[in-house]
């Protein structure tokens, strides 16, 4: 059995937290404080996953960048192809927050979403 | 001279929360007055996530999390003013303002509440000779100009400075295609959130490394290069333990101080450690009916306890205009001192005639602790020992002190906060 130790990214807490693992296999998880913890780091150590964010190009708005996150955790290895998939993007304004930017980017079956309101220019 | 109840300095998470709360507490005459195009404060140009966990039980990011109360804002009819910068609070609570419409002008408040959040440190970190070529920034701007604009400073970068924006910085120009190269701590600690240091960092395989500073900047009219070197404990570099890298871009990321200027001409007393007001267990200054939130009383790195703190000052604004604009108190202040490890409290007195049931008490340790205790003294008797796996300079802490012990002790004078081995 191995022992990893991680630093919980739930939130700022960073509570530090020891997961004893075999392959796939999680046999026990201490340190964490909420439940969040237990499931990120069961998580971390057999997939992990990346909330990514970042912005794209915005047409006919009052701004010309509106942020964008992916709607929910995506693996790992795809960060950088998502990034890629988002430079390419163009929306027109009006944008409001949660409207779909990319559906189902890299097939990861998750979406990317605006997360801020750019009015038409 | 128009009058507001409540005049709200900054529209960030701070000032709206303020001014949520106040209006939710009844006071009708609200005035938040923003110097941005926008609300929403630093949020704006924060757009990864991990905000909010803890108000809204989800991950939001910064301009979500700005919306969530921009909304309420308009829902609840607040007014306020865009592109408008204060530019005098007097000790009678006469605020001057100005913008290109209406140009100067002066409104009266009943209560002011400040909330101007923090700006970057200056340069001074970087206090090596020869010439400033273009390709250093600070680390806010190269996010503003990163997230807001569009536009990236550079190709490859050294980051002097482990704060939660060089960081989050690291992160970012990886995403958008830049190598970065190292990020040089001049402390032997981070003053960065953990989370960011294995999200932004280690996950890039970005290292860090501690005990060290920028000695060289190569380039006329670019950064060419930059040399690092490790630094003694008496924080002079150490000869013979220089590394160049090749780069074009240095941001450095050194810190946030409160932006305090108004403050200072109000004649508010400030605390040097924080170089944030001087507050009551009602978040007010010295300044009868003058109160602070957010940033500007002192820096935080989650946004939730801005909010949180913000809402209390919003409340309390509201019950002293409602009171007339006058304090309503018995008894003696009793003083919060931070000592052995604990480097200040927010507020820095409570008077128990006036707190909360429960009060929270924050604070920053001065260096890395592992396993050790936070303690609380009514003056001699320790009656709060809580310990604590690790507490670092970069993330704050806090204990709850409650009305109804405090009872029991009608004459303390003094309640000490400090981090102790056992
Ligand atoms: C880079 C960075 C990353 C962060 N990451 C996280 C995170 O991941 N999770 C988290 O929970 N928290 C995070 N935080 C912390 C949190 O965002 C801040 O603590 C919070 O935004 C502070 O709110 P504030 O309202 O006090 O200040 P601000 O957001 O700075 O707002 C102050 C406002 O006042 C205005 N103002 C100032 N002076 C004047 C004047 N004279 N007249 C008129 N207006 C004025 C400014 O324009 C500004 O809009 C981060 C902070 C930073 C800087
Ligand atoms: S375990 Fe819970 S409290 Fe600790 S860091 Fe993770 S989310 Fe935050």
């Amino acid at each position: 059995m191995e022992k990893k130790n991680l630093t919980c990214i739930g939130c700022p807490m960073g509570c530090q937290i020891t997961v004893e693992v075999e392959g796939e296999e999680v046999f026990s998880v201490t340190g964490n404080t909420c439940a969040i913890g237990d499931k990120y780091a069961r998580q971390e150590v057999t997939h992990p996953e990346r909330t990514v964010t970042s912005t794209v190009t915005v047409t006919g708005g009052e701004k010309d960048r509106c942020s964008v996150k992916t709607k929910g955790n995506i693996p790992k290895e795809k960060i950088f192809a998502c990034m890629d998939a988002i430079d390419h993007v163009k929306v027109a304004a009006p944008v409001r927050i949660g409207d779909v930017v990319i559906e189902n980017v890299c097939g990861t079956g998750v979406d990317v979403v605006a997360t801020k309101n750019v009015d038409a220019a | 001279m128009t009058s507001y109840d409540i005049v709200i300095v900054g529209g960030g998470p701070a000032g709206l929360a303020a001014a949520v709360s106040a209006k939710k507490a009844g006071t009708d005459s609200i005035l938040i007055i923003e110097r941005d195009k926008e609300l929403g404060g630093i949020l704006n140009q924060c757009i990864h996530n991990g905000f909010g966990l803890h108000t809204f039980k989800e991950e939001l990011t910064g301009p979500e999390y700005a919306y969530r109360f921009i909304e309420q804002v308009y829902d609840l009819g607040i007014e306020y003013k865009l592109d408008t910068m204060v530019m005098d609070i007097s000790h009678d609570k006469v605020v001057t303002a100005m913008n290109r419409t209406e140009g100067m002008f002066q409104i009266q408040a009943g209560a002011v509440i400040l909330a101007m959040g923090c700006r970057e440190r200056p340069r001074g970190a970087l206090n090596i000779p020869g010439y400033r070529p273009a390709g250093i920034y600070s680390a806010g701007t190269a996010q503003r100009l990163v997230n807001m604009e569009g536009y990236m400073p550079g190709r490859e970068v050294v980051i002097l400075g482990s704060g939660d924006i060089g960081l989050i910085m690291a992160r970012r120009m990886t995403f958008e295609g830049a190598t970065v190269k190292v990020v040089a701590e001049l402390m032997p600690f981070s003053g960065g959130l953990k989370r960011n240091i294995v999200q932004c960092l280690d996950d890039y395989g970005i290292p860090l490394k501690l005990s060290h500073t920028v000695v060289d900047i190569e380039g006329k009219e670019r950064v060419k290069a930059v040399t690092i070197a490790e630094v003694g404990p008496d924080m002079k570099p150490i000869p013979g333990t220089e590394e160049r890298y090749t780069c074009d871009t240095l941001l450095l990321s050194t810190g946030l101080i409160p932006e305090n200027e108004l403050s200072r001409g109000a004649g508010v007393e400030m605390n040097p450690v924080t170089s944030g007001p001087v507050v009551n267990e009602v978040l007010e200054t010295n300044i009868p009916g003058v109160f602070a939130c957010g940033n500007v009383l002192h820096v935080h790195d989650l946004v939730d306890y801005v909010s949180e703190e913000a809402t209390r000052a919003g409340e309390n604004a509201a019950k002293y205009v409602q009171n007339g604009c006058k304090d309503e108190k018995e008894g003696s202040d009793i003083r919060l001192v931070a000592t052995e490890g604990a480097r200040y409290t927010v507020p820095c007195t409570v008077n128990v005639s006036r707190m909360d049931e429960n009060l929270t008490v924050r604070f920053r340790v001065g260096a890395v602790f592992k396993d050790s205790f936070v303690s609380v003294y009514f003056d001699d008797e320790r009656v709060q020992h809580r310990k604590k796996r690790i507490m670092a300079p970069g993330e704050m802490e806090q204990v709850i002190l409650q009305k109804k012990k405090l009872a029991d002790y009608p004459d303390l004078k003094t309640i000490t906060i400090k981090i102790e081995a056992e």
